[in-house]
């Protein structure tokens, strides 16, 4: 019974997550180019999409991007979170304050400030400058996920580690980067998501063509276009895809081990 | 763990090259900076195949947006399009360089001679008109039983709740003058006040305030009444047939979008080949079919068939009183600024 | 040692990418013409504090960015705990699964709620059919704070649930022995024990909920501008970075101020938000 409470709770929050994008799904297939309406049955916006190769770049740009922020972030806002967390210090809360800058900031004021602060350093708005931005507002994301790892650590455990003889570096790796990791990776996907869903920032900070999903979106209006349904329900049937690859190969890889254990 | 060190480092060099991929193409090119969704986008394949020249394309949602970063970056562009009274600013802080129009010969042969030498750019040394529109009132044929020939409409509590406003400061200021029997480039402080005081009093009977999405809101009929662009009134009509276009009697906004050359743009003859590309009557026919706004070419007209006589995207522009926004001064534009955001912040 | 080598790319990229930024914004705030000749002024915090409809609005942006994290909090703690208590082998896939729609871009996200929402839209048809009358949700504070909580749930999840990975339940059950009952153990060891997530969570929705500007415009239909509309607007409309870097400077004051207080009800001094 509770069992049962639990699992349709999770249930209820997945569908309040979904359930807009489904209804996007649905309308997608309308031939009315207009939401409120519905006209038909077609498939005319997808084929529509494939066209659009400003849209397919854009695509690309955006998940490069994406990917390069969050990484960059991560590695600097973990290390950070590491420093910060395992050491009281009141200059370090004070730094911390400051990293957070970017969150509290309205978007269109950092992106301006940092639009300034290219041309100050003799930059040309690129591809390149818009990566730089990123990275600057998904730090925070990042060591607020990892920050309450590190306070939780056991510090009791490393301490063994080195008197059992393993080296400070080993048994950081052994013993403290397994407890951060789950932190860490969800710091990641928050500053995936923050990166993929920007476009106030990256609107002041690209240039020289580099146009981003969000930007082309945002400027375009394209929220209300048909295209930009079918491309939601693009991405989200991608990303549905590679999720069930990952997890029939994680469990298949599981499942072996399991077998190899036991022999 | 060193394999996971070693797939990290990997993919992140990895990305690193693809990054730099882009910034490879060394040919000719030329920077265009557009409104987003204001071209079509097969016009730019076109000319990229013509010519053989790169178009690099960015785009921008408001004219402030698009001065704030020509004039605070270091980016250069070949080609904007900003609306009139931005263009009369750019040409008064020396922002724009002259057209050498012995390469734009489709301009000459084109445009019609209404649409040259406009107030803004009197000597017509500087633009090149892209499109040209109306604003008026868009409304639902089959709620609105009387034409609304005044803008008086907008505060006709009739309508409360059923009245799309404008999310836009001269636009809905402007209006509001107009209603008011007062110029759209009002500087005198008591009139502004009261165009204040029209718009806050209208406030409770507007559905909401948007820019853009007015259309599917008008389209989907969520409300009945809307000021818009005359080319944003041309789509939505062409996509629900209960919709229909009006300017009222105490006169309107004429706009013009034109094409530009920035001061140091470093293609400019590149520039000048994309605007007389531009110009050319199947390519303005093209692009004006495509994105909905009024073409300033009568040999393009001609080749739309009946979306070129469509009375909402080409009024007879003689019958209304019509009037460009121009640059204000700084003073008034202080006080503009000013009496909006009180409006926009009332309810 | 090592422990302050760690904290240098953050020094060097908040000097950098912060500081200077931030002084350029300071800068702007306090100068009146900065392309004529360029004098130090209040105008633009004076003019914010003239006008008592712009306390108002930061006052209603306050309020619903409240009232949202508040209800992420509520509904997000059950999925995060359940989520971290559970050993199913699908755990993983439902983690993925609530961050999925988030890759799918905001804008699309917010306006895809408009189908929903609106007088012809999904819930108001089915209404109508069972006699209630066609309702139009759109520009209502109800709506806006229904998609800002929408956007911004996964945030409070995710560290609520990781901190809770590490809750022992041998500490519970011990607790249970010695005669706790379920309500007090919660209330005693497993809430006090993830408050480091909780307040990374409300960091992570409350304070850019602030200052979100989008939502507002799409199902608020522009009828409630927010302190983050009112910013924008600055920027991308009037042109006028003085008042809207006066706005910036004060929202953000009031934002640390409050999550200060936040933060020092976290007696344990655990905490990993905002300024503890």
């Amino acid at each position: 019974m509770k069992k049962f409470f639990k699992s349709s709770y999770l249930v209820l929050i997945i569908l309040f997550l979904y359930a807009p994008i489904l209804v996007t799904a649905v309308y997608s297939f309308n031939s009315a180019k207009s939401r409120g309406v519905w006209e038909g049955f077609t498939f005319d916006w997808y084929k529509e999409l494939l066209e659009r190769d400003d849209i397919i770049e854009a695509l690309s740009v955006t998940i490069v991007c994406a990917l390069i922020a969050a990484l960059v972030a991560t590695i600097i806002g973990s290390m950070a979170a590491y420093g910060i967390g395992s050491k009281q210090k009141k200059g370090n809360s004070f730094i911390l304050s400051l990293a957070y800058i970017p969150m509290l900031n309205a978007d269109i004021v950092t992106g301006i400030s940092l639009m300034l602060l290219f041309t100050i350093a003799g930059l040309e708005l690129s591809f390149m400058t818009m990566v730089l931005s990123h990275i600057t507002f998904c730090i925070p994301y990042v060591i607020l996920s990892v920050l309450p790892k590190v306070r939780q650590l056991d510090w009791s455990l490393y301490d063994a580690a080195r008197d059992l003889g393993c080296t400070p570096t080993r048994s950081f790796w052994k013993v403290i980067f397994p407890e951060l990791l789950p932190g860490i990776l969800t710091g990641f996907l928050l500053a995936l998501t923050m990166s993929l869903d920007d476009f106030i920032i990256s609107n002041f900070t690209t240039g020289s063509g580099a146009n981003n999903l969000s930007t082309l979106i945002y400027t375009a209006k394209m929220g209300l276009k048909p295209e930009f349904r079918a491309l939601s329900t693009v991405i989200f049937g991608i990303i549905f895809i590679i999720l069930i690859i990952v997890n029939v190969v994680a469990l298949k890889k599981q499942k072996n081990n399991k077998r190899g254990n036991e022999i | 763990m060193k394999k996971l060190k070693g797939i990290l480092f990997f993919s992140l060099a990895l990305m690193m090259m693809i990054a730099l991929l882009p910034g490879c193409g060394s040919g000719e090119k030329v920077v265009v900076y557009n409104w987003g969704d204001y071209i079509d986008p097969d016009v730019i394949d076109m000319f990229e195949e013509e010519t053989g020249i790169e178009v690099v394309y960015e785009m921008y949602e408001t004219n402030e947006a698009m001065y704030t970063k020509l004039k605070n970056s270091n980016n250069n562009y070949d080609v904007i399009i900003p609306s009139d009274y931005m263009i009369e600013r750019l040409i008064k802080e020396g922002e724009l360089e002259e057209i050498n129009f012995k390469n734009v010969p489709n301009f000459e042969a084109n445009i019609d001679k209404e649409y040259k030498n406009p107030a803004f750019d009197p000597e017509n040394k500087y633009s090149v008109p892209y499109t040209w529109g109306t604003l008026g009132i868009l409304y639902n044929t089959k709620k609105v039983k009387e034409t609304p020939d005044s803008w008086g409409v907008f505060w006709n509590s009739k309508y409360k709740g059923r009245i799309i406003m404008m999310n836009s400061q001269r636009d809905a200021i402007g209006m509001a003058l107009k209603y008011m029997g007062k110029s759209l480039n009002e500087t005198d402080r008591g009139a502004l006040d009261a165009a204040k005081n029209k718009l806050i009093e209208m406030t409770p009977l507007a559905s909401g305030w948007y820019v853009d999405e007015v259309k599917d809101k008008m389209i989907g009929g969520e409300a009945d009444l809307a000021l818009v662009y005359a080319g944003d009134a041309v789509y939505c009509i062409s996509q629900n047939k209960d919709l229909a276009y009006a300017i009222p009697k105490e006169g309107t906004n004429i706009f013009y979008d034109s094409m530009c050359i920035p001061k140091g743009a470093k293609n400019k003859e590149n520039a000048e080949k994309f605007i007389d590309f531009m110009c050319r009557p199947d390519i303005q026919a093209k692009n004006a079919e495509y994105i909905g706004y009024s073409s300033p070419s009568t040999p393009a007209r001609e080749l739309m068939g009946d979306a070129g006589k469509d009375p909402t995207a080409y009024p007879d522009i003689t019958k209304y009183d019509l009037e460009f926004f121009s640059a204000l001064d700084d003073g008034t534009k202080e006080y503009y600024n000013k009496i909006w955001t009180e409006i926009r912040s009332s309810r | 040692m090592k422990k302050t080598i760690c904290m240098i790319p953050l020094y060097v990229w908040t000097l950098v990418f912060i500081l200077v930024p931030l002084a350029i914004v300071i800068y702007y705030a306090f100068i009146s013409d900065p392309h004529g000749d360029a004098s130090f002024s209040l105008d633009g915090f004076r003019d914010f504090f003239s006008n008592p409809v712009f306390a108002e609005v930061l006052l209603r942006s306050l309020k619903i960015a409240f009232i949202s994290t508040l209800v992420c909090i509520l509904l997000g703690y059950p999925a995060a705990y359940f989520l971290a208590r559970s050993k199913s082998r699908f755990k993983f896939v439902v983690i993925i699964l609530m961050l999925l729609p988030m890759w799918i871009n905001f804008l699309i996200r917010t306006y895809s709620w408009l189908s929903l929402l609106e007088k012809t839209g999904l819930i108001s048809t089915l209404l109508t059919y069972m006699g209630f009358g066609p309702v139009d949700f759109t520009g209502t504070e109800f709506a806006v704070i229904l998609v800002s909580v929408y956007d911004f749930l996964p945030f409070m999840i995710m560290p609520i649930y990781i901190t809770l990975l590490k809750l022992d339940q041998s500490h519970l059950d011990a607790a249970a022995d010695l005669g706790a009952n379920p309500a007090k153990v919660f209330f005693k060891i497993t809430l006090p024990f993830s408050v480091p997530g909780i307040l990374s969570g409300v960091a992570m929705v409350f304070v850019p909920s602030v200052t979100t500007f989008a939502i507002s415009q799409t199902v608020g239909n522009g009828k409630f501008p927010l302190i983050g509309d009112l910013i924008q607007e600055q920027y991308m409309v009037v042109s006028n970075w003085q008042f809207g870097g006066a706005i910036s400077i004060v929202t953000m004051a009031v934002v640390l101020l409050l999550m200060y207080f936040i933060n020092r009800t976290d007696s344990d001094e655990n905490g990993g938000g905002i300024l503890q």
